[in-house]
């Protein structure tokens, strides 16, 4: 693919995934009226979910998944060295995702009641940037691949790659879709980042947050809102914390 | 004969999630075959725990990116069964729709991007886009035209966004379908190209007794709900399914396992064929006729045939559910659901093989137990038969070498089209 007459370097792309439903990798597959092209703008060393052929030679490191045991912390540090870029893909590697859920129960009784009396091994769940330096962040439960194909455009041509600054809301309107507050329903819309064109109302239900905060949300006005509502405090944390991207704020 | 070979395969490439394949021959006798899962434990039985069941569905469809329709079907319907709800006809219709579109989804996936680079002895799809661009040309046409299926149905493909205990939140526009449905008529040749490519690939000629377990189908080939059966002939009622799949842990895999009249038993498309064959599409029986699968077809290898046999069975079925909900207009797609306390199942045949979820309800509506048993949980022991058995079959040569090995006992694993990740749940 040249551009002004000039072949671009390729860049040396390799996926993997940690802790997680591998949706976001299966997202890299999908936009099939690109697919080709994107395989083409790029050059696979390491994806093992759909090659059989790996190499430690790689620029830009895609990391699907949280991390919820040791193994995987080293691997994850063998990879930031490996990697000159390195991409938490999806709401799992950025804020842990559902897998953070997890945290919230005692782990010895959580590993009894799955696996009773042969317990696993498990820590408990950190996202990528708990453990090594994170350079690029695309959430989403799950990644949108336009903004996939967005970045590999920023590394390839040096184009801005920037994620929505507004809040859902502003895509929710954009799809003529009914406020969910106004149906008696809690939405994070107001304080997430947009990006993801607001399926989740549009299918009636509040958005849960999974992309995380928009730029500089008004928490303030928002909690009072939700509060008028008559929405609890215990409605109010379970949304913010179903993917884990809300650390940032705490409820009084 | 002193037949030596050693396979130690770590994160088996090509599937979804981790696990391994050991192989020790030594001296012409086996030391060591397995197939172990390393995934790690994702504990979601105990995170729906105290969730609201608004919440569990949308909690369950992450267990997997790929068949996260199935999961999240299967919650939902686990909690009607639990409040004794009873969803509109129409909303019946429109889930098994987009369950079809999954289906279509994840199998032209499997049997295209990631078994079929094997027949051509590629690592992976990406020579192919060069080297058989047709090919490419389909299995992306067809798997984006599933993938508008589901995003019309369901408002999203991974992580589905309008099923509701209750029902289905949004009705497609009529033109939508019928659009869909035009394209899915001129789809058929295409699926007709893979199986006459399929009718030129040599698959290893291997057979395992084994049995078969999947949802009964009375009247029409099963997917969402019913009794449960096994090619050994034991019945049972869905809300029935632990004297069926028997789970224990292994202390190598992270994975349950699970067993049934046998040491292991199977799931999935070969399954759903074995114990069903007779309530296909005619069109689709054809194409089992033609690439040679007749129950009660005991060669794992031909899991990736049936999976090809369904994907026409489905869009036959998607043809007629279009024009079903088309003459019958827009209809109610919610019941009224009030939580109460009280335990439900559900069963669902996901891509990979039948599904359940079992929660226990508390009078506001909040889960107090959690149970999932998923497809290759389910096949995992299944695997790992079958690689010894294998190994037994074919090690035992002078012909065979290390690699050849590797490549024969990878591809039985494919052939299954194992989701590791989500057998680890
Ligand atoms: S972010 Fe969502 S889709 Fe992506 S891996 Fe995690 S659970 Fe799956
Ligand atoms: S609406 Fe909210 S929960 Fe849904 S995809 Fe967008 S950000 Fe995520
Ligand atoms: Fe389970």
């Amino acid at each position: 693919m040249k551009y002004l007459g000039i072949e671009p370097q390729k860049p040396k792309i390799a996926v993997f995934d940690f802790t997680s439903c591998e949706g976001c990798e299966l997202q890299l597959l999908n936009k099939e009226e690109t697919l080709a092209d994107f395989l083409n703008a790029v050059e696979i060393m390491s994806f093992r979910e759909a090659s059989s052929s790996s190499s430690d030679d790689y620029d830009i490191a895609l990391i699907e998944g949280a991390v919820s045991r040791n193994d995987e912390v080293k691997r994850l540090e063998k990879i930031r060295k490996n990697a000159k870029v390195l991409v938490a893909l999806g709401s799992c590697a950025c804020f842990g995702g559902v897998n953070r859920l997890k945290n919230e129960f005692d782990l010895k009784s959580a590993n009894k009641e799955v696996y009773g009396n042969n317990p696993k091994e498990t820590i408990n769940v950190r996202a990528i940037k708990d453990i090594v330096p994170v350079d690029i962040e695309i959430p989403g439960c799950p990644v949108s691949k336009a903004e996939v194909e967005s970045l590999i455009c920023h590394v390839v041509w040096d184009s801005p790659f920037q994620l929505p600054v507004y809040p859902v809301c502003v895509e929710c309107k954009q799809r003529f879709t009914t406020c969910l507050f106004e149906k008696g329903q809690l939405c994070l819309g107001p304080i997430t980042r947009a990006g993801c064109n607001a399926p989740c109302p549009a299918g009636g239900q509040g958005c849960w947050g999974c992309r995380g905060p928009a730029v500089e949300p008004n928490y303030a006005s928002f909690f009072t809102i939700v509060k008028e509502k008559g929405f609890s405090d215990i409605e109010l944390k379970e949304k913010l914390n179903f993917f884990g991207a809300f650390q940032e704020v705490t409820i009084s | 004969m002193k037949i030596n070979l050693n396979v130690d395969v770590r994160h088996l490439t090509r599937i979804e999630g981790h696990g391994n394949i050991k192989i020790h021959v030594k001296n012409g006798e086996i030391k060591e075959a397995r197939w172990d899962v390393v995934e790690t434990p994702r504990f979601f039985e105990v995170m729906l725990k105290n969730k609201h069941y608004t919440t569990a569905g949308l909690l369950a469809a992450r267990i997997c990116g790929i068949c996260s329709i199935s999961h999240c079907l299967c919650s939902v319907r686990a909690t009607e069964d639990a409040f004794k709800v009873t969803i509109p006809e129409t909303a019946v219709k429109l889930r098994l729709l987009a369950k079809h579109g999954e289906t279509l989804q994840s199998h032209i996936l499997h049997v295209l991007f990631l078994a079929a680079p094997d027949f051509f002895n590629e690592p992976s799809v990406i020579p192919l886009i060069e080297k058989k661009p047709e090919v490419i040309a389909i299995a992306t046409r067809l798997k984006g035209l599933a993938n508008r299926l589901c995003d019309t149905i369901a408002g999203r493909t991974t992580h589905p966004v309008a099923f509701q205990v209750g029902g289905v939140t949004m009705m497609p526009q009529k033109d939508h379908l019928l659009g869909l449905q035009d394209e899915l008529k001129r789809s058929l040749d295409d699926l007709q190209i893979v199986a006459d490519l399929f009718s030129t690939f040599t698959l290893p000629d291997f057979t395992r007794e084994t049995e078969f377990v999947s949802l009964k189908g009375k009247k029409e080939y099963p997917f969402i709900g019913g009794s449960l059966i096994s090619s050994d002939g034991v019945e049972h009622k869905e809300q029935d399914y632990r004297p069926m799949t028997n789970e224990y842990v292994d202390k190598n895999n992270t994975s349950k396992w699970s067993k049934l009249s046998r040491e292991s038993y199977a799931v999935g498309a070969l399954a759903r064929f074995n114990n069903n064959s007779e309530l296909l599409h005619p069109k689709a029986a054809e194409v089992a006729a033609y690439l040679g699968l007749k129950p009660v077809c005991h060669n794992p290898f031909m899991n990736n045939v049936a999976q090809l046999v369904e994907c026409f069975h489905v869009v036959h079925e998607i043809i007629c559910l279009i024009d079903e909900l088309v003459d019958s207009g827009p209809g109610e797609t919610m019941a009224k659901v009030t939580p109460k306390a009280g335990e439900g199942v559900g069963a669902v045949e996901a891509p990979r093989g039948i599904l359940f979820h079992h929660y226990k309800y508390d009078k506001t509506g909040r889960i107090e137990m959690a149970n999932c048993v998923v497809p290759t949980t389910q096949n995992n022991a299944n695997i790992h038969h079958d690689i010894k058995s294998l190994v037994k079959k074919f090690a035992m040569t002078k012909e065979m070498t290390d690699k050849k090995l590797e490549l024969l006992c990878s591809m039985l694993v494919r052939s299954y089209d194992p989701c590791v990740s989500c057998s680890v749940h």
